[in-house]
């Protein structure tokens, strides 16, 4: 394949990865921001939102777009009830420490992903896609989906971006991010906000295993590795920042894309991590952190 | 930042002298209760053990699952039979997580702990791998169902057999002359970056030159990748053949994008079942799949002149026609590789009465009259076909098949031969020292 149609093959791929990405991502960022708590079971919440679309297309059954629209509204609002009993159960009671909640949110990885394996079984499930529609290029056909997961992404995050600025809620979670001792002497109930966020968190991250799940599986071990790339991007991007959220998810996304198609995997993979050291020592905060106070 | 709540101070939670002697008494009730000793004096009525190393998490855990099926199966029938050496076999299962260095733990377990008289069903070649030495320390027989070369290699130790399934590299030579005259002669191959990966990438390219067709470009993926269009730009443009082999959970996106990028006008399929184990092949996607074919250990799909011993098997098991569990249409099992964990029984149970073998003092015996095993025949102990047994390598020779999806079910449309499939023993185990 020529140099041309094989880098547009590149970067589609780096882009919806980057589409997932950002949101799995702003769902860490947005509970650190908050609530300073480090969400280690972040990526079984993104694991739950995939295993719970396959339940529930496969109950639905038909046509696979009318399970496909059921299981985008029903398993995040499933995983966000899930993820708020899990913060009023265990992480309200740890007054939101933040080295016990490492701890907590280990125990909550390992519980839900046995869990899975329990009642859902080791397999790789696969969901169908709403539509399946394959764009014939003169070089290569691709999947119409895919585009279309890039395209959902954006929307999703141009609406969060909306209620984080525009919203009486955004304003709530911004001032409880800002400073919450004074949230709360203003009237910001930020035990309800805090409840909030980390329900919020988990419903991004189960959005994005929606749209992936028809691309890749639904599998109790699926979580792993958007935790990690997670954890990356909102290194790189600033813990609490939307904007550096979305551009580090971009650009480890197509990094991740176009290296490992041009070089190999494992060399996305280790200048991923590079970067990721390299923010620490140069800029700790992140590329649109803001330095704490 | 600061510990306010101490949860991490553990001077507060101090054992008391009271709770140090309840746990001291609890200890000591356990190991005077009726189920420790039970055995202690009757050594000959005691269960044989067998120790299941399996895959009950991690990526190999729909293997494991279906390797636990067989097992079961096999060691009821064995055990209704009257046993080994007119004693019953029990079964004890440890998950290894398909995790090597837990794979060794395991196995140490097996010997120091359950004392266990063999250790038996690994699959994954990186955790038989890792497990080998540990075996070897503690003297513990070890039969794998994995599949790989690498017992057959020489290149573990004396206490390591794989007698139920035919080695990778056996299985390739048999069928490199099928592939060279019916799918094409410049083959492109993608395999996983790991042990079982490596046995195609070194043992394809030899066997497919010896039949005038060569390997043009070989690509291999990790194995825990989940996104794989990224990798089919290398393959090049003149491959009439891509030989795939892939394993984890991620092999029907894998199918699916390959269907994605290739649509219609696709060279030539040639793939390992593994690459859709436990996976329906009319799951949504693999409709591209249509037309290709596949090695198989031992068929998934009912065909049409099954032997009885082989239909008894499949109801053994409780697989249907389609090779799903009974009552479970969905529930698709790993018939091709599942046959060697029933197979590797019988051997061990033959070996064993060969031996004359008593408890874990016989285990060199059990090694050297598995070692002077050489042929076992096709019937209900070997559902899967005759094989041949070689001792100075521990491993096995069988049939191997090559299927055809067609209208949805993989039908055996060549069988091939055991002399197919023998090639020069690299090496000799039997000098070993046990």
């Amino acid at each position: 394949m020529h140099f041309g149609p094989h880098l547009l093959l590149a970067a589609l791929e780096g882009l919806v990865t980057s589409a997932v990405l950002a949101l799995t991502a702003l769902g860490l960022s947005l509970v650190f921001g908050v609530m300073r708590v480090v969400n280690v079971a972040h990526g079984e919440f993104f694991m739950l939102g995939a295993v719970l679309a396959w339940a529930i297309t496969t109950a639905i059954g038909g046509d696979p777009a009318l399970g496909f629209l059921a299981a985008l509204v029903i398993a995040p609002l499933i995983v966000g009830a899930i993820a708020l009993v899990a913060e009023r159960l265990v992480l309200r009671r740890l007054n939101y420490n933040p080295e016990a909640t490492i701890v907590a949110t280990i125990g909550m990885l390992y519980i839900i992903q046995q869990l899975a394996l329990t009642f859902y079984g080791p397999e790789a499930r696969p969901v169908e896609p709403p539509f399946s529609y394959r764009i014939l290029l003169p070089w290569f056909g691709y999947s119409g989906y895919k585009l279309s997961v890039i395209a959902a992404s954006a929307l999703l995050l141009l609406a969060t971006w909306l209620v984080l600025t525009r919203t009486r809620i955004g304003l709530t979670m911004r001032a409880t991010q800002y400073d919450s001792e004074t949230a709360q002497a203003f009237g910001i109930p930020v035990g309800r906000v805090y409840g909030g966020v980390f329900a919020l968190g988990a419903m991004l991250a189960a959005i994005a295993a929606v749209l992936i799940v028809p691309i890749s599986q639904a599998h109790y071990l699926m979580g792993q590795d958007p935790l990690l790339l997670s954890f990356i991007v909102v290194i790189i991007g600033g813990l609490g920042s939307l904007r550096g959220t979305v551009v580090a998810a971009v650009l480890i996304g197509l990094s991740d894309g176009i290296i490992s198609m041009f070089f190999s995997p494992t060399l996305a993979k280790i200048i991923a991590t590079l970067l990721v050291a390299m923010v620490l020592v140069f800029r700790p905060q992140g590329l649109f952190g803001t330095a704490s106070r | 930042m600061a510990d306010k709540n101490g949860f991490f101070d553990l001077s507060k939670t101090t054992l008391t002298r009271r709770t140090a002697l309840k746990g001291l008494a609890a200890g000591a009730g356990l190991a005077v209760a009726p189920g420790f000793v039970r055995y202690s004096q009757a050594q000959s009525s005691a269960p044989i053990k067998i120790g299941f190393q399996s895959h009950r998490t991690g990526i190999g855990a729909a293997y494991g699952r279906w390797y636990e099926k067989t097992t079961a199966a096999a060691v009821k029938a064995i055990n209704a039979a009257g046993g080994i050496n007119g004693r019953q076999v029990e079964v004890i299962i440890e998950d290894d997580g398909t995790d090597p260095g837990r794979g060794a733990e395991v196995v140490g377990k097996f010997a120091t702990q359950h004392k266990t008289d063999i250790v038996f069903g690994t699959l994954f070649s990186h955790v038989v791998i890792g497990s080998a030495p540990a075996a070897g320390e503690n003297k513990m027989p070890y039969f794998v169902v994995s599949e790989g070369h690498h017992v057959a290699s020489t290149k573990l130790n004396r206490y390591v057999f794989q007698p139920g399934i035919t080695d990778v590299k056996s299985q390739i030579q048999s069928m490199a002359p099928w592939i060279a005259a019916n799918a094409g002669k410049k083959v492109t191959q993608i395999f996983p970056d790991f042990a079982f990966g490596y046995d195609h990438r070194d043992y394809l390219p030899p066997a497919l030159k010896a039949q005038g067709a060569e390997v043009i470009a070989q690509i291999a993926i990790p194995p825990t990748e989940s996104s794989f269009t990224k990798y089919f730009p290398q393959i090049p443009a003149e491959t009439e053949v891509i030989y795939h082999v892939m394993v984890g959970p991620a092999v029907l996106t894998f199918v699916k994008e390959l269907g994605e990028f290739y649509g219609s006008n696709r060279p030539q399929l040639f793939g390992f079942i593994d690459s859709l184990e436990a996976t329906d092949i009319n799951s949504p996607g693999l409709e591209f799949l249509d037309g290709s074919h596949f090695w198989e250990g031992s068929p998934r799909y009912a065909q049409a002149n099954d032997s009885e011993a082989q239909k008894a098997y499949r109801a053994a098991v409780g697989i249907d026609d389609n090779g799903a569990a009974v009552g479970d249409p969905k529930d698709v099992s790993t018939a091709a590789h599942m046959f060697g964990c029933w197979e590797t029984l019988y051997v061990v149970k033959k070996a064993m009465e060969d031996a004359g073998y008593k408890g874990p003092e016989d285990r060199a015996k059990l090694v050297e009259a598995t070692e002077a095993l050489t042929e076992f025949a096709e019937g209900p102990e070997h559902p899967q076909g005759p094989k041949t047994f070689n001792g100075k390598i521990h491993q096995c020779f069988g049939i191997q098949n090559i299927s055809k999806v067609e209208g949805g079910k993989l039908k055996v449309v060549h069988k091939t031969k055991i002399e197919d499939g023998l090639y020069e023993a690299e090496g000799d185990y039997t000098t070993q020292a046990l």
